[in-house]
């Protein structure tokens, strides 16, 4: 209906699949609407015509009504009677939209992409000299992550299909999901940054959905909420960002803000304000410090969700904005500097946590945490293909290990659901071991996950990590980062710091994820006795997402080799992305060479060493044997405490931010300023002023007849008196 | 079907007509009450002809007032629908009704909320049914009239007659202490509206027209009125009291959360979404475009700015911490009244078009928020949060509804919220980026109240016994809150059109204040006399 | 002439201002009243010898309304005293504020 004529006529992707962009969001909108009118329609029982009236009496009269399991985790197994609908429904349209990016994809290849696609929807806001406009964008860049969603999308929402399949609330599972996809398209489809907050914003909600999607648990529905404020602080700088682009710039377009970059000095004030408020954004959005505290928590939700939603996707969508402004983070080499320092630190500060989880959930989310902000520290020193190039990677093996992690915790349901055990906690580590013989598909596949995310070469995460940790030692022997200086450090100091992280995290990673397989697919069994022949493989369609994450976990590193390994053809991601990123990654190089060939072998083969120190660390100082259940494990002490307590950051924010300002409000501003000052002294206060004088005033009225003829006499005699002065 | 209504002369009755057609329904409503036995028993046929007349009338009146939206060209710099009669000629009062793309939209808001209000209360109130008809018809032609007039005394009656039918309405149907509100609303606007009254006879009658009588006229005001600095200042001053107070902003606000609390569900819904708009409305009709010179005063923008930020930050963190659901939505409304005040007093295109939008916006959201509380109030009896939770389960769609509106009142993307938000902040951080800063924390603390009472009343464990059997909406209450529902989304998503009514207007206002404020004498290095 | 009269006159209203200043009694404090209206005419009179009779005819109104004043007066004070059993002022002050 308001599909207008593309803004780029004449681009070489006009008249090919790419003009059919649109459809990549109307398929799962499409589902979204469906699903959701069938979880609606199916729950829904419309109310009496005079609900006051009819409270009471309907009350006695279905009182053994069930009691209404939507919402809660611990549900006898009813299909919903729409499953068949919506399990076609729910995967089909991100089937078909894969299918779509396919063929986009391909009539991309065929073409030059100096430009990018751009198709004008419809307008937004149009006001004054601000002309927004509802419209797609597709480069490179966004057709990465169009891949990613869509068809690491589509596995999980397969995946889903089993693992949820005795849910009641299934059909509005899948309404989320579907809905999901769709604002994480438009985040990376947007054209502009207001339509990109859209999906940024529209992500944050689904994920508030599907993190509280058991909600009559309050804890999971607290983690929803708590995800979502922790997003919105986040939000509040991305917003800025857009404040300060369109003051300083006048649009808010990426073609416009490009066409206009001038009017931005290079290495100002401005640009760096612009770029470290887009940065609070991504803080929130893709976990780093100091905003990651929600992500851990946000595992309350279904396991397909963490992996799509807080593993694959979402959560990189703040590299992607990095990447998507690369030309305003390579003006602002302290900016950057502060994305690569903030994403080291986070990516060492989490694994030290991951080390002592023992839910499998937590180990996995401090794991993404640690990861993303290794995607940051390439991101920020300018090697952004590397850095979305962890992001396609991880969100390979990342995906398996979490699918993975949801098979196990499946079997571990059923085992415990079968015995009727409602004491013990599926997902903790310490009720689990000894899977390898009861699940050997999952347990190979989630080994390939774990050398890939380790670095072992060959695998996936190998090529990416490399790819980042020694772009960060390039940037450190010269580039503008290593020129500038942040806080009075010098550039190229801190640069060596970050890589000094990165190598730490790595090794902790190694040992971390070892310590996950270790505690839960080898030594014996701690489910108990009666819970044996229950434990056993998912059913093909959630194990054959596995399989082909588990390839792609493998071989994914493929895709871009760097020219020293000379198994394959160098770089095909690299060149993929040069026309979005490859002036901005060559602007902040600016000053420095390539590494010496002797260096980079130094460098891959000291974080080859370092994965399989851990590995061998990990096998060598934990025993699985010794492990007891969670119910009989002792509590642990010293700095073990401290880990597994996550450093106490939660009770501190809560302290120091969140109770402050509930209690301020409560007692200074509403009780005191509110109720005591406005409304106590200045409103009914002048109420009681008023009465107060009444009261005066009446107490003249002695009601003695003779005192009234007194006061009479003696107020006509003072007028005459004052009538003979004035004569 | 713009030709269709030119041959019916659309234009030239519509004003009078949706003025008098409310009031001509107030007589036929008491006359009614006269006739037929006085009763309290809803399913009485002559109770349900009644409900029904009322509805019908407010339903003729929202369908002659859409014709509008096609009649009116909101590009023109004239007047539109313009009728002009003699009222008291020899004090240069006359009926002028006239109106541009602001005041249409608030029409259509409030003829849509009007129908919508009477559903609300169908079955829920049932005392005095005849008088309460009445009072809402009343309401509604004071409430169009203010957003007609184009003669100050005649806004002047228009703006004091909505105020007794509201006083009534909180006072007689009203919650526990319904007394205290009603007063206190009715005592706090006055206090308001008197400095004003002085006000406007004082323009009158230093603006006398050409066979020097006193004039009234609006326009003749705007384009004739000789002030000096000082009584610009103070004029500007009476007038920023009374709107102040209607807005409402800090700290004239205390009056609104007990109002709202005690109103019945068609009270609030009313002051929420259309009371409300009065003050914003003065400011954009009357107190800025009649004194620019003392709006574009540094002290006194950075003094309402200040209010309207304080407003922001303060309503929302107060609204945090209510245990009484509507007060939490009548704080949210001072934080949301804020936005529209740092639209208006930014002064930029984008900000007062986005402040216009926020101003429809909260007429939609927060209405529906009000509605939702009314059903589970005639369902529950309480509007206490922790007297509920986990109701998502017995409510399905309820909670559906709620989360929806919600999520729009928090500004989510998408929704109306986030257009007009997004507007006043991008627009004001051009001419006042701290007060923009400082006004953005509050889509946190947005996301912080409303997220948190949501979670209290539809999520967490069903425990509470009364809870577990209470039925979910009904056709009529799902009916009413539908239009609202696809205003929410479509203002959200292709808010174009919306845009296009008010760009005129907007452009206009900013470019009276840019110009002028050197003329009047009260430029920021002019001396003050 | 007239300033005897007028003599006269003040000394009646002087003794009416006094007794309704002094007097407890309604009955007294109302004669008093009527004193001093009379004090009035009589200079009304005293003075239409100077200025026409105008002053006379005043005198005329002046005596009806004390006329109806009177009655009036008298109802009242007697309804008090079924009442409340006295007609002391002392002990009436039902506007007391």
């Amino acid at each position: 209906m308001m599909i207008q004529e593309p803004l780029s006529t004449g681009h070489p992707l006009a008249d090919t699949a790419a003009r059919f962009v649109w459809l990549l969001l109307v398929l799962p909108l499409l589902g979204f609407l469906l699903n959701g009118w069938l979880s609606i329609s199916a729950a829904a029982k419309i109310g009496p015509s005079d609900p006051g009236a009819a409270h009471d009496d309907h009350a006695a009269a279905d009182d053994h009504r069930d009691d209404a399991h939507i919402g809660h985790d611990d549900h006898p197994a009813v299909r919903h009677k729409f499953a068949g609908l919506v399990s076609l429904i729910g995967p089909g349209v991100l089937v078909i939209s894969f299918g779509l990016a396919i063929a986009i994809f391909i009539a991309m290849r065929g073409v030059s992409m100096e430009q990018p696609f751009v198709q004008t929807l419809f307008r937004w806001m149009p006001v004054g000299d601000l002309r927004v406009n509802v419209a797609l964008q597709l480069d490179p860049l966004s057709m990465v992550m169009v891949l990613v969603i869509t068809g690491v999308g589509a596995l999980i929402h397969i995946f889903s299909v089993g693992y949820m399949q005795d849910d009641p609330g299934y059909p509005r599972y899948f309404a989320y999901l579907n809905l999901f996809v769709f604002f994480m398209l438009l985040l990376v489809l947007g054209a502009n940054y207001p339509v990109m907050f859209v999906g940024w914003e529209g992500v944050g909600l689904c994920s508030y959905l599907l993190i509280g999607f058991w909600f009559s648990d309050k804890a999971n529905a607290d983690a929803g909420k708590k995800a979502f404020i922790v997003n919105r602080i986040g939000d509040f700088g991305f917003l800025v960002a857009m404040f300060l682009l369109f003051a300083n710039v006048g649009s808010l377009d990426f073609s416009g803000i490009a066409a206009n970059i001038d009017k931005l000095p290079m290495g100002g004030a401005v640009v760096t304000a612009i770029c470290l408020f887009f940065f609070l954004g991504c803080t929130g959005k893709s976990a780093q410090i100091p905003l990651y505290i929600w992500l851990p928590d946000a595992m309350a939700g279904p396991t397909p969700v963490s992996a799509l939603i807080h593993a694959a996707t979402m959560v990189t969508a703040g590299v992607y904005l990095i990447a998507r402004s690369s030309l305003l983070f390579s003006m602002a080499p302290v900016a950057s500097l502060t994305v690569a320092l903030v994403g080291g630190l986070t990516a060492l500060f989490a694994a030290t946590i991951g080390l002592k989880q023992w839910d499998i959930k937590k180990v996995l989310a401090y794991s993404t945490v640690s990861q993303l902000g290794y995607m940051f520290v390439g991101v920020g020193v300018g090697a952004y293909t590397a850095g979305v190039f962890h992001l396609v990677t991880h969100a390979f093996f990342k995906a398996l290990l979490f699918l993975g992690s949801g098979s196990v915790i499946f079997a571990m349901h059923a085992a415990y659901h079968a015995t009727h055990n409602h004491a013990d906690d599926a997902q903790d580590m310490r009720n689990m071991g000894g899977l390898k013989s009861k699940m050997p598909v999952t347990w190979v596949l989630m080994w390939i996950a774990t050398l890939a995310i380790a670095g072992i070469p060959v695998f996936s995460g190998f090529f990416s990590k490399d790819a980042i940790l020694s772009a960060v030692f390039e940037r450190a022997q010269g580039s503008t980062l290593a020129n500038a200086s942040l806080l009075g450090i010098p550039g190229s100091a801190l640069l060596y710091a970050v890589y000094a992280f990165g190598l730490a995290a790595a090794l902790l990673t190694a040992i971390y994820m070892t310590r996950m397989m270790l505690y839960t697919f080898h030594g014996p069994s701690r489910t108990g006795e009666g819970a044996q022949p229950y434990l056993k493989e998912a059913p093909w369609i959630m194990t054959g997402p596995l399989v082909v994450l588990g390839v792609l976990s493998a071989v994914g590193g493929w895709l871009n080799l760097p020219e020293m390994i000379p198994i394959g053809p160098a770089g095909i991601f690299e060149k993929w992305l040069e026309p979005v990123v490859g002036a901005n990654t060559a602007r902040i190089a600016a000053g420095g060479g390539a590494l010496a060939s002797g260096t980079e072998q130094a460098l891959i083969g000291t974080a080859v060493a370092i994965a399989i120190t851990g590995i061998v660390i990990a096998f060598v100082r934990l025993k699985p044997a010794a492990l007891v259940p969670k119910s009989v494990s002792p509590a642990a002490t010293g700095f073990e405490r401290v880990l597994e307590n996550k450093y106490y950051v939660d009770e501190m924010y809560d302290r120091a931010i969140v109770q402050p300002t509930i209690t301020g409000s409560r007692l200074i501003l509403w009780k005191g300023v509110d109720v005591g000052l406005i409304d106590g002294l200045f409103v009914n206060g002048s109420a009681l002023l008023a009465r107060a004088m009444g009261w005066l005033g009446s107490q003249l009225q002695s009601g003695q007849v003779g005192t009234y003829a007194w006061v009479l006499v003696l107020g006509v005699l003072a007028l005459l008196g004052a009538f003979a002065r004035v004569h | 079907m713009n030709d269709f209504l030119t041959t019916l002369h659309y234009n030239d009755w519509i004003l009078p007509a949706l003025l008098l057609i409310p009031m001509a329904g107030a007589v036929a409503v008491l006359l009614h009450g006269r006739m037929s036995p006085q009763t309290s028993e809803p399913n009485d046929p002559s109770t349900r002809t009644l409900r029904r007349l009322v509805f019908a009338i407010f339903s003729v009146e929202a369908l002659l007032s859409l014709g509008l939206w096609w009649s009116v060209d909101t590009t023109s710099t004239a007047w539109q629908a313009y009728f002009s009669r003699p009222w008291i000629p020899q004090w240069g009062m006359r009926i002028i009704l006239g109106i541009d793309g602001v005041s249409l939209l608030l029409i259509l808001l409030t003829t849509l909320i009007m129908p919508l209000a009477v559903l609300s209360g169908w079955t829920s109130v049932k005392e005095k049914l005849h008088s309460y008809f009445a009072c809402l018809l009343v309401l509604t032609t004071g409430m169009l009239g203010v957003f007609m007039s184009l003669d100050l005394m005649l806004f002047f009656v228009m703006w004091e007659l909505m105020l007794v039918p509201m006083y009534l309405i909180i006072g007689i149907w009203g919650g526990q202490r319904r007394l205290y509100a009603s007063l206190k609303f009715f005592i706090y606007t006055m206090f308001g509206s008197m400095p004003m009254l002085v006000a406007i006879l004082y323009l009158g009658l230093r603006t006398p027209d050409p066979f020097n009588r006193p004039s009234f006229s609006y326009d003749w005001i705007l384009n004739h009125a000789q002030l000096t600095g000082s009584a610009t200042l103070w004029l500007f001053a009476a007038f920023f009291i009374a709107f102040a107070v209607k807005v409402p902003m800090w700290p004239f606000h205390t009056w609104l959360p007990d109002a709202h609390v005690e109103a019945p569900t068609a009270g609030s819904v009313i002051l929420a979404s259309i009371m409300l708009k009065m003050g914003t409305f003065g400011f954009i009709r009357f107190a800025v475009p009649l004194f620019p010179g003392a709006v574009g005063y540094p002290p006194v923008r950075f003094f309402v700015l200040t209010l309207a930020v304080i407003g922001i930050v303060y309503g929302a963190l107060v609204a945090m911490v209510q245990p009484d659901f509507k007060k939490l939505v009548a704080y949210s409304s001072v934080s949301h009244m804020g936005f529209v005040m740092l639209g208006i007093f930014a002064m930029s295109v984008q900000s007062v078009q986005g402040a216009l939008i926020v101003n429809l916006a909260h007429g939609v959201s927060t209405g529906a928020l009000f509605l939702l509380v009314g059903m589970i109030y005639e369902r529950r009896h309480s509007r206490l949060i922790e007297d509920y939770g986990g109701i998502a389960k017995v409510m399905p769609v309820f909670a559906t509804i709620l989360t929806l509106v919600s999520l729009s009142s928090i500004g989510v993307p998408g929704t109306n919220g986030f257009i007009g938000e997004f507007l006043v902040l991008v627009g004001s951080f051009r001419t006042q980026p701290l007060f923009a800063i400082v006004a953005s924390t509050a889509v946190i603390f947005a996301a912080a109240y409303l997220l948190w009472a949501l979670q209290r009343i539809i999520y967490n464990p069903l425990t509470k016994a009364e809870n577990k059997h209470l039925p979910d909406l009904n056709w009529r209450e799902i009916g009413l809150l539908a239009p609202l529902i696809f205003a929410i989304i479509w203002l959200g998503i292709y808010p174009a059109p919306v845009l296009d009514k008010t760009r005129e207007a907007a452009t206009r206002l900013v470019h009276r204040v840019e110009t002028s404020s050197l003329s009047t004498g009260l430029g920021s290095n002019a001396e003050i006399h | 002439m007239l300033v005897e009269a007028l003599a006269l006159s003040a000394v009646l209203f002087t003794i009416g201002v006094i007794g309704v200043l002094t007097r407890r009694n309604a009955i007294i404090v109302f004669m008093c009243v009527e004193l001093m209206l009379n004090a009035v005419n009589l200079s009304f009179v005293a003075f239409s010898k100077l200025y026409g009779a105008t002053g006379q005819v005043f005198v005329v109104f002046v005596m009806t309304v004390a006329a109806a004043e009177a009655a009036v007066g008298l109802a009242i004070i007697i309804s008090i005293f079924r009442h409340t059993e006295t007609v002391n002022l002392k002990d009436i002050n039902l506007l007391r504020g």
